[in-house]
């Protein structure tokens, strides 16, 4: 029998999962309370997919339009999310944005800026007014740097390509984690007193998706197991524009500040028709001709915004629609048509980075041709339940933030709001950790059992004899929620994802590497497929449940939104009886003050009609 | 479809040798998509590193034909039909396994370099920088740390495990210039540069700029002002009288010598 006290073993405060922006923000707050700290991380550091964030972050700064206001932005916020947020995250994300990006300008972030020397802000899908501080389009990477470079002089302990494996509890509290490390497969104890969860989301589970192979919804299982509950998991946000070829590419971002800085949809039929797909509660607010759209792009206050730049839910729908209807691109998308609106140089300085992927990637030159882009899998809008102020999960001690956790985006996301999310909720994590930490009254200590458990459980799939193939398990997986579960959902089609999954994970308990446990992608792989099968079966049971379309969950067999299920949040956790339980929950009633702001004539709020009683914090 | 013939190093940090693949490849792939299918068709153990597939996360890095490359930003037409492809590991860097190495090297290096140091915001709250005073830094802030410029360093490739830390490399002369050239920070570096970061090591011979996926002008926009800005310090005469009769403003020991 394994002697528990021969695993390297290390004592910590707090322990963070991920290294994302969520999860290093996490920590520099933790660190910064005087926690003991510590970041595991399945890849180095500095390369989590926040990286791969293009468009910007959202805060009310007001540098660009002073119109802005924090109540604007939560506005278009719950709006975006279809009002199924949770109200307080949202709130609480508006009110503290403006000051997290200002903190990243003294760790050293150098946004692009105005002709007065601020920060610039940049439009976006969704944002009444310019609202995205951001680095040409590659906001992301000066995000994960800017907190990366100030993170490492903060005393925060980082554990490099070390995954977790399971949450290890003292009865209902958290009492460490126990982890790998990927390089050598050895095993690494974290004994902790709190653990924050930022592990992104499960875009793994399908094929075409802009995530990269971290995304196996980790931390929904890990919560899962742990006894936490999962919430709003059928809302998973499909990008209206992913590359669609080459086939080894197709998936990757086309960021949306392409449609930001002036570009547009077209068929094959050259029509631009985002015009035909304008949605009723939008259509106050969006231009219905290509010539206010023209003036809109050059400035003027007065016209509204192109149709292009309407939610993703409904850009990615139209797109599908198009194709489904035979009028797509070559390669099943759209074109988007940068090069006839925006000079070449412009559009080589805001988006560099595009011109770089579709030259090396595709061969297309898209300062003088259209590209071709098409849906994309792109993020998990639900997952683990918290509380808004706190982040903690109903498990004491453990906590949850950025893509991870669930509530602050409702049924879809805006572009931009989620790097802001990562540095809002990861500091609010961080906080409430260190006050766990700081209130709690006696010891914790994870007894050897579960430890000896999960280790067991990850070398079976080494040392059994023979198995099935950890790959051709995942391509399976993905088949069915590319087939089942995908942008649009019927009920015989989430029935049979439903119980092709529970096939699945039969033969998942099989699941065989081969070789060594040194730097062994097959057992990495066979590892992670347990979270993504907990991950794909709470989407498809929620997407089941759910009857309605709503935001990016979109029901063929219940179409429109239903204002019955305005009232529910679906909530997910593991049974007594070891089954997964899908529940409807009552939702909260949100202060009035809030319901009043969001309900508002935009006319009425920005001339500060409504709304003035609303708290500062 | 093509069937493409495939020589990858598989071994560890104990030694190793090439093995040959043949497989198929389809239109428009990369280096790094034949690598993933050698991975789940025939070797599920072969170890590579990679993330974002797009050229921005620099995971990917390893040597395909002899250069230095990011392997998701390789593509398969930019080689003959029949050409034999071969991929290995970093050399400057030691192996852990197959294509993967131990760059913790670089992340210590990181830890060397002093932190941003910010003056006061304006009243209201604010600082204020312009772009054309911010340009140059986020030229150096594109870097995506792929460490390829570390890999073709000369100074770093023949320390031969001496003097391991008397050169920070490339990228981490180019992260001081960013600091240095930030317009809010008001820290100084430039003893650090000359005496614990190596600047004097750099002979110029533009290895790192060559093979920079971001083009950043590691050498000719980093390393050089930072050289020049050494000089003017230490070694220009007027200065030095100027230091001698009205004393020392700017910092001269580093860190280790107990500078502050």
């Amino acid at each position: 029998m394994l002697d528990v006290s021969e695993l390297q073993t290390v004592e910590h405060d707090v322990v963070v999962i991920g290294a994302g922006g969520a999860g290093l923000r996490a920590a520099i707050e933790s660190s910064a309370r005087g926690m003991n700290t510590a970041v595991i991380s399945k890849s180095l550091l500095g390369k989590a997919h926040t990286v791969m964030a293009e468009g910007g972050m959202a805060a009310a700064l007001g540098n660009v339009d002073a119109r802005d206001s924090w109540k604007v932005h939560f506005r278009d916020t719950m709006r975006g999310g279809k009002f199924l947020n949770v109200w307080r995250m949202a709130e609480l994300h508006a009110k503290h944005a403006p000051a997290r990006v200002r903190e990243l300008e003294d760790w050293g972030a150098v946004f692009d800026r105005t002709k007065e020397g601020l920060i610039s802000q940049r439009n976006f899908g969704g944002h009444r007014h310019p609202r995205l501080a951001h680095v040409g389009d590659r906001t992301g990477l000066e995000l994960i740097r800017t907190l990366q470079d100030h993170g490492i002089h903060q005393g925060i302990t980082f554990h490099m390509e070390c995954t977790a494996l399971r949450l290890l509890k003292d009865g209902d509290r958290i009492a460490g984690v126990l982890a790998y490390f990927r390089e050598t497969g050895r095993f690494l104890l974290l004994r902790c007193k709190a653990v924050i969860l930022a592990t992104g989301g499960a875009g793994k589970a399908w094929r075409v998706t802009s995530n990269s192979w971290e995304y196996t919804g980790d931390g929904y299982a890990l919560a899962y197991e742990a006894g936490a509950e999962l919430m709003d998991i059928e809302f998973t946000q499909f990008h209206p524009t992913g590359m669609v070829w080459p086939l080894s590419v197709r998936g990757i971002l086309v960021t949306e500040g392409v449609r930001g800085d002036g570009g547009i949809l077209l068929n094959k039929d050259g029509k631009r028709f985002m015009f035909e797909y304008i949605p009723e509660k939008f259509a106050a607010e969006t231009a219905n001709t290509v010539e206010e759209a023209s003036r809109w792009l050059d400035g003027d206050k007065n016209a509204r915004r192109p149709p292009e730049l309407l939610t993703r839910d409904v850009v990615a729908r139209s797109i599908r629609a198009e194709v489904k209807a035979g009028r797509g691109s070559p390669h099943g998308g759209a074109f988007l048509d940068i090069a006839s609106r925006r000079p070449a140089d412009f559009i080589k300085r805001r988006l560099p980075g595009m011109y770089h992927q579709f030259k090396e990637l595709a061969e297309v030159d898209i300062t003088k041709e259209p590209m071709e882009v098409g849906p994309t899998l792109h993020y998990f809008m639900g997952g683990v339940r918290v509380d808004a102020d706190t982040q903690q999960t109903r498990v004491n001690g453990l906590f949850a933030c950025g893509e991870c956790a669930a509530g602050m985006h409702g049924a879809n996301r805006l572009g931009g709001n989620s790097l802001s999310d990562l540095i809002v909720f990861g500091r609010l994590a961080g906080l409430g950790a260190s006050n766990y930490v700081t209130a709690l009254s006696s010891q914790v200590r994870a007894d050897d059992e579960q430890i000896r458990a999960a280790v067991r459980s990850a070398t079976d799939i080494l040392n059994r004899q023979s198995g099935e193939n950890p790959y051709a398990l995942h391509e399976d997986l993905q088949e069915i929620m590319e087939d089942c579960v995908g942008i649009v959902r019927v009920e015989d089609e989430l029935k049979d994802g439903v119980n092709r999954i529970q096939a699945l994970k039969e033969r998942v308990k099989n699941v065989k590497a081969n070789g060594s446990s040194q730097y062994n992608p097959g057992w990495h792989e066979a590892i992670s497929m347990g979270s993504l099968m907990v991950s794909a079966e709470a989407v498809a049971r929620a997407a089941l449940m759910r009857q309605e379309s709503r935001g990016a969950h979109t029901r063929l067999d219940y179409e429109g939104e239903r204002d019955e299920w305005l009232q529910y949040n679906i909530v997910i956790k593991k049974g007594a009886d070891g089954q997964m339980q899908v529940d409807k929950e009552q939702r909260k009633e949100p202060p009035a003050y809030l319901k009043e702001i969001a309900n508002a004539k935009i006319e009425d709020l920005e001339a500060g009609k409504v709304g003035q009683n609303a708290p500062a914090d | 479809m093509a069937l493409r013939k495939f020589r990858v190093w598989r071994g560890d940090g104990q030694g190793g040798e090439f093995k040959e693949y043949d497989i198929e490849v389809d239109p428009g792939m990369v280096v790094l998509d034949v690598i993933h299918r050698i991975q789940a068709k025939q070797a599920n153990d072969l170890a590579v590193r990679w993330n974002c597939k797009a050229g921005k996360c620099g995971s990917c890095s390893m040597e395909i034909n002899g250069k230095p490359r990011l392997s998701c930003m390789t593509r398969m037409n930019a080689y003959g039909p029949d050409e034999t492809i071969t991929v290995q590991p970093l050399k400057t860097f030691p192996v852990i396994k197959d294509l993967v190495t131990d760059v913790s090297f670089n992340y210590r290096q990181n830890k060397r370099i002093r932190p941003f140091k910010p003056g006061p915001k304006g009243a209201d709250g604010n600082h204020r920088m312009f772009q054309e005073d911010v340009d140059r830094t986020q030229e150096f802030r594109k870097c995506i740390e792929c460490f390829l410029c570390q890999d073709v360093c000369h100074v770093l490739r023949d320390r031969d495990g001496k003097d391991q830390d008397r050169f920070v490399g490339p990228r981490f002369m180019i992260r001081a210039a960013s600091l240095e050239m930030h317009p809010l920070d008001t820290d100084d570096r430039i003893p650090e540069i000359r005496k614990e970061y190596g600047s004097g090591l750099c002979n110029i011979t533009r290895c790192c700029t060559e093979v920079c996926p971001e083009h950043i002008g590691i050498t000719d926009n980093g390393i050089i002002p930072l050289k020049e800005r050494v000089v003017d310090r230490y070694f220009d005469p007027i200065t030095m009288l100027g230091r001698t009769i009205f004393g020392i403003k700017k910092r001269k020991k580093t860190l280790a010598e107990g500078g502050e």
